[in-house]
Parts: C-alpha cells; structure tokens; sequence
C-alpha cells in the first residue's frame, strides 16, 4: 500500500490532540526526574505546528514532515524542540516531493529520523531517553516489512514494541538529561520522552489504519 | 506549634502564563530604555547600542525564571544579548541565531552555554545556522555545579552561579577589545576556575504547571539541586544556616581543590525565595569556614542573581581569582542587575 499525504496530515493532527490531551500526564512523568514541563512544550510546539501545516496540509509529505520539524525547533525549545524537530526534519528529508511513499519508504524515512534524534542528542539504548522507545519499534516496523507484513500490521507491533521500551524505562537510571542529575533517585520513574515517543508512534499506526488511503493529490 | 503552610498551588502576579514572558520583556525595556531593547518572535535582548564595530559580541540564553539572569546583564561590560526561552525551557535556535546576527560587529560572537542538554543542543542548532550565514561563532559551556558527582555517567555538571561571574569577568574583556580566540580562553579559564553548589528549602512553582514540581516535608531540605526546581541528589533534614553554609563550602572546597593561600570570589546567590537577611547569614558563615582554611576572599557578591522563580534556597560559588580576573570583576559594568564605577 502507498501512504498518501493526506494519511500523513492526519498522523500529525492526531499526534497534536493527543499531545493536547495527555499534556499534564507527560508533564507529571517530566516533574518526578526533569523539571516538569515536557508537556507544556510539546504541546506549545504542535499546536505552533497545526497552525504552520495548514497552508501546507495538499503538499508533499516531505513539506509535511518538514514544516512540523521546523515549527518544532522554533517553538519547544528545550531538548524536546532539536530532538523531535530533528527527527521530522530528517523524515522530511528521506521523503522530499513525494505525496504518496511507499511502506518500505515510509519506515526508512522514520529510521532516517531516528538516526538524527542518535546524533543530536547522542544518547545510546538504555540511558532512559526516548531512543529507548524509538528503537525498538523502527527496528520492528522494519522486520516485520521484511517478514511481509502489510504496513498497517507493521506500525501496530512498532507501537506495541514502543510501549515496551516506554515500560522499560522505568527500572532504568538515567544518564542523560536533567534526569541523569538524579542518579539513583531517577530509578522507578517512566521516562517523559519515550511516552511522547511511544504516543507518537500509536496515532501513527492508528491514523493509518483509520483514514482510508486517497487518489494521489497535487504536489506543487 | 504552628505550621508553615506550604503554597502548593499557583499565586502569582502574572496575566496569562502564556504570555509571561513577552510582558516581562515588555517591562524590562520599558524600565531599562537606556540599555537594551527587545525584539519579539524570536524573543531577544539587545544592548541598545549593538552591533559595535570590531566588539566580540557576547550572547547568552536559557529558559525564564532565573531573572536577572540573563536579560539582566545585558549592557554596557556584560552581555550583548540574551534570548529568553520559555520559563525553564531553553529557547530556540532561531532566538539565538537572530540575537548573534544583531550583535556581530564583524569580530564574532561568544556564545555562554550552561551545561543543559537542551541549551547545549538549541545552541549547537544556532550556531550551524549563524556560521551557515558567514559568522564566526565560538561557544563556552559552563559546568560548575559539584552537586553532579559522576559526570561520566551523567549529562555532566550543571552550569550555575559560575555563569554570571563569567558574562561579568569575560563581558569586560570583550569591552576592553579582546579578539574572540582571548575572550574564548579567558572564558575557559574562569569556568575551570570555579565551583558551585546550591540547596532548597522549598519548591517553585512553574506557571503554565500550576502547581509545586516537587514536594518537601517543613523540616526537609534538598542538597545538590540545580535551578530549575528538578530534586536534587539528596533530601535530608533541615539544619541551621551555619552547618548548611560549612556543607556547601566544604563540598566546593574539597572539589577544585581551593588551597591555602588562593584568592576567591565568594558568591552567596539566593534562588528567588530567600531573604536578604539569611543570604547574609549563609556569607557569613561561609567567609569564616573559608578564613578558617586560609582562603582569602578578595571579592564577594551576595543576591539574588541567578534564581529558580520563588525557590527559598541558595547557592554558594567560588572562583578562583588572579590579577587579571580581579581586574576585569571591577571593570565598569551598567545592565539592569549589575551596575558598577560608571
């Protein structure tokens, strides 16, 4: 199947009611290790992003994921605004002037994305981050593509595998972040950025599998 | 006996949260007309007379709430320009890449970074944008917060107090015309020369949260917190300000280490909710337990410069200082929050 643009608005729109909805909940997991705001700025950031997608919303889906990353930088500020802002920026980038992508260029656009989040932020798997989340679940998109399975099939298990590594953040001290200044006091505490991550990654799986696919759109 | 009640919720003297920041900024230039201007969406503080030809330009961030930090020390001998993010939150490249382009008299531009993972990013984001556009930019992170104790296996050190004894010390080399490679080191020096650490008594309150970010019994305290009301390493119960001042100077002491015969700078900063009165008492006892080592305090500030909203807590810097450093500490400065010999 090929992911249309439109499918792609509606993932970030989702994201954004989402981020909107769950704003005090990530803001409380940020407020047990950080400084509890990692909500407050997502949300400032993908609401700043609902407004900036709008004149774009019939483009690319490489506009579409790069207006969000550039609304993301310029607004949340924090490590939140260059990790995901970078994140969609490189998506965007893997995707430029496609306004339907195909599933296999759909998950290396997100790989493409990860690899950014890896650099900017230098944070390997286990240091309680959002690549905690992330990992996992590209690295299972990607194998389960390779296994044959429609792409529908493929975001739900990353999604599953994203709440896992979410999960799996709890037990673990983290070592980078405000969090890390914590030390062992960091321990039994979800990580805010894999939450978002894994939220992320839901309304993607879940968008797809409710917004019908649409005949292919204007890309000027 | 009566107990303290403990503010939990928000009472505060502001519009919106939303709209804090800008109000603020709105304010300080209507109060400091004489030293900077503001400019909106990228929010940034300007000294009024920038761009000065062949000047490194100074240009310090973070998030809002540690006023005077760092709008504060925009000026004459301090900062060219501060970028405000949101209240704790660092801001963002397009801030600082607009404020390195307003300052750049065409000698380059310094950024001060304090070690946060987001400033250390937003900074490096600004910095790719500026160069991109043909700036000389170099950057300085401070991390002088013994509080961290493995830095290996952490973020690093935080930077604190340290970061305003520097914009001070390094803001009056570029004044005096350094090019930006000496006003480069001579950041490097002062940050390796100086070590803070700081305690709460009670939490702060972030507007858009609403609410206290952690909570602390009447008779706890919290050793080893940074300034953005994240908990520190450690909670214990609450001592006298003597034993409190001899736990954080002894700590930073220990650290560099500070030797028999150094001259320091002794810095006693109150995180917004302190009084006066108790700022002096911490010094006090401070510039006793550091007489007691044989560590002479040549120079001393005692305030509230670096802050955490209406935190109660402080913090206690020391840097080390030579012939040059002392120098440039009395040089003149005039910004909003630090004014001197002019």
């Amino acid at each position: 199947m090929a992911v249309t643009n439109a499918q792609i608005y509606a993932w970030l729109e989702r994201y954004a009611g989402i981020v909107a909805e769950q704003k005090q909940y990530l803001t409380g997991l940020d407020a047990a290790i950080g400084d509890g705001d990692h909500g407050i700025n997502m949300d400032r950031g993908f609401q700043t992003m609902l407004v900036k997608l709008a004149p774009v919303r019939d483009k690319d889906v490489g506009t579409l994921l790069k207006t969000t990353g550039m609304a993301l930088v310029g607004s949340v500020g924090g490590a939140g605004g260059p990790l995901y802002g970078t994140f969609f920026l490189r998506a965007g980038a893997a995707l430029d002037g496609k306004s339907e992508v195909s599933d296999r260029d759909l998950v290396g656009a997100l790989e493409a994305g990860l690899k950014g989040v890896v650099e900017r932020g230098k944070a390997n798997p286990n240091d309680k981050t959002m690549v905690d989340a992330l990992t996992p679940a590209i690295e299972q998109a990607r194998q389960s593509l390779d296994n044959g399975a429609p792409l529908e099939t493929a975001l739900a298990a990353a999604a599953d595998a994203a709440e896992k590594g979410m999960k799996a953040t709890i037990p673990l001290k983290a070592l980078k972040g405000r969090a890390s200044y914590l030390g062992d006091r960091s321990i039994g505490h979800q990580d805010p950025g894999a939450t978002s991550s894994y939220l992320m990654l839901r309304a993607l799986s879940d968008s797809l599998a409710a917004v019908p696919q649409r005949a292919k759109t204007t890309t000027t | 006996m009566a107990q303290t009640q403990v503010t939990t919720r928000l009472k505060k003297l502001i519009n919106t949260p939303e709209t804090e920041v800008k109000d603020a900024m709105a304010g300080m230039a209507a109060a400091h007309a004489d030293l900077i201007r503001v400019e909106y969406d990228p929010n940034v503080i300007i000294r009024k007379d920038a761009p000065r030809k062949g000047k490194v330009g100074l240009v310090s961030g973070g998030g809002s709430g540690h006023e005077p930090m760092h709008g504060g020390y925009v000026g004459l001998g301090m900062l060219d320009a501060a970028c405000p993010g949101a209240v704790f939150t660092s801001p963002t490249p397009d801030q600082m890449a607009r404020a390195t382009a307003a300052v750049d008299g065409g000698a380059g531009v310094l950024h001060v970074v304090k070690n946060y993972t987001g400033d250390i990013m937003n900074f490096e984001m600004a910095a790719e944008l500026a160069r991109g556009e043909g700036a000389k930019v170099n950057a300085v992170i401070t991390n002088d917060d013994v509080a961290v104790q493995d830095s290996l296996y952490t973020a690093g050190r935080r930077g604190v107090g340290v970061t305003v004894l520097l914009e001070k010390i390094v803001g009056a080399s570029a004044e005096a015309g350094a090019d930006l490679e000496s006003v480069t080191a001579l950041a490097k020096k002062v940050n390796a020369n100086g070590r803070s650490m700081g305690m709460a008594l009670t939490s702060c309150i972030v507007p858009a949260a609403g609410k206290v970010t952690f909570e602390i019994a009447d008779d706890e305290m919290e050793l080893g917190i940074g300034i953005h009301g994240e908990p520190g390493r450690e909670r214990t119960k609450l001592k006298s300000a003597d034993e409190i001042a001899e736990i954080l100077t002894s700590t930073i002491v220990k650290d560099l280490p500070y030797k028999r015969g150094d001259e320091v700078l002794a810095f006693v900063n109150g995180m917004g909710g302190t009084p006066l009165i108790e700022l002096y008492v911490i010094f006090n006892a401070v510039h006793r337990y550091l007489t007691g080592e044989g560590i002479k305090v040549t120079r001393s500030l005692v305030g509230n410069y670096i802050t955490s909203l209406e935190m109660a807590g402080c913090s206690v810097t020391l840097l080390k200082l030579d012939a040059e450093t002392t120098k440039l500490w009395d040089a003149p400065v005039h910004t909003p929050a630090l004014h001197w010999k002019v």
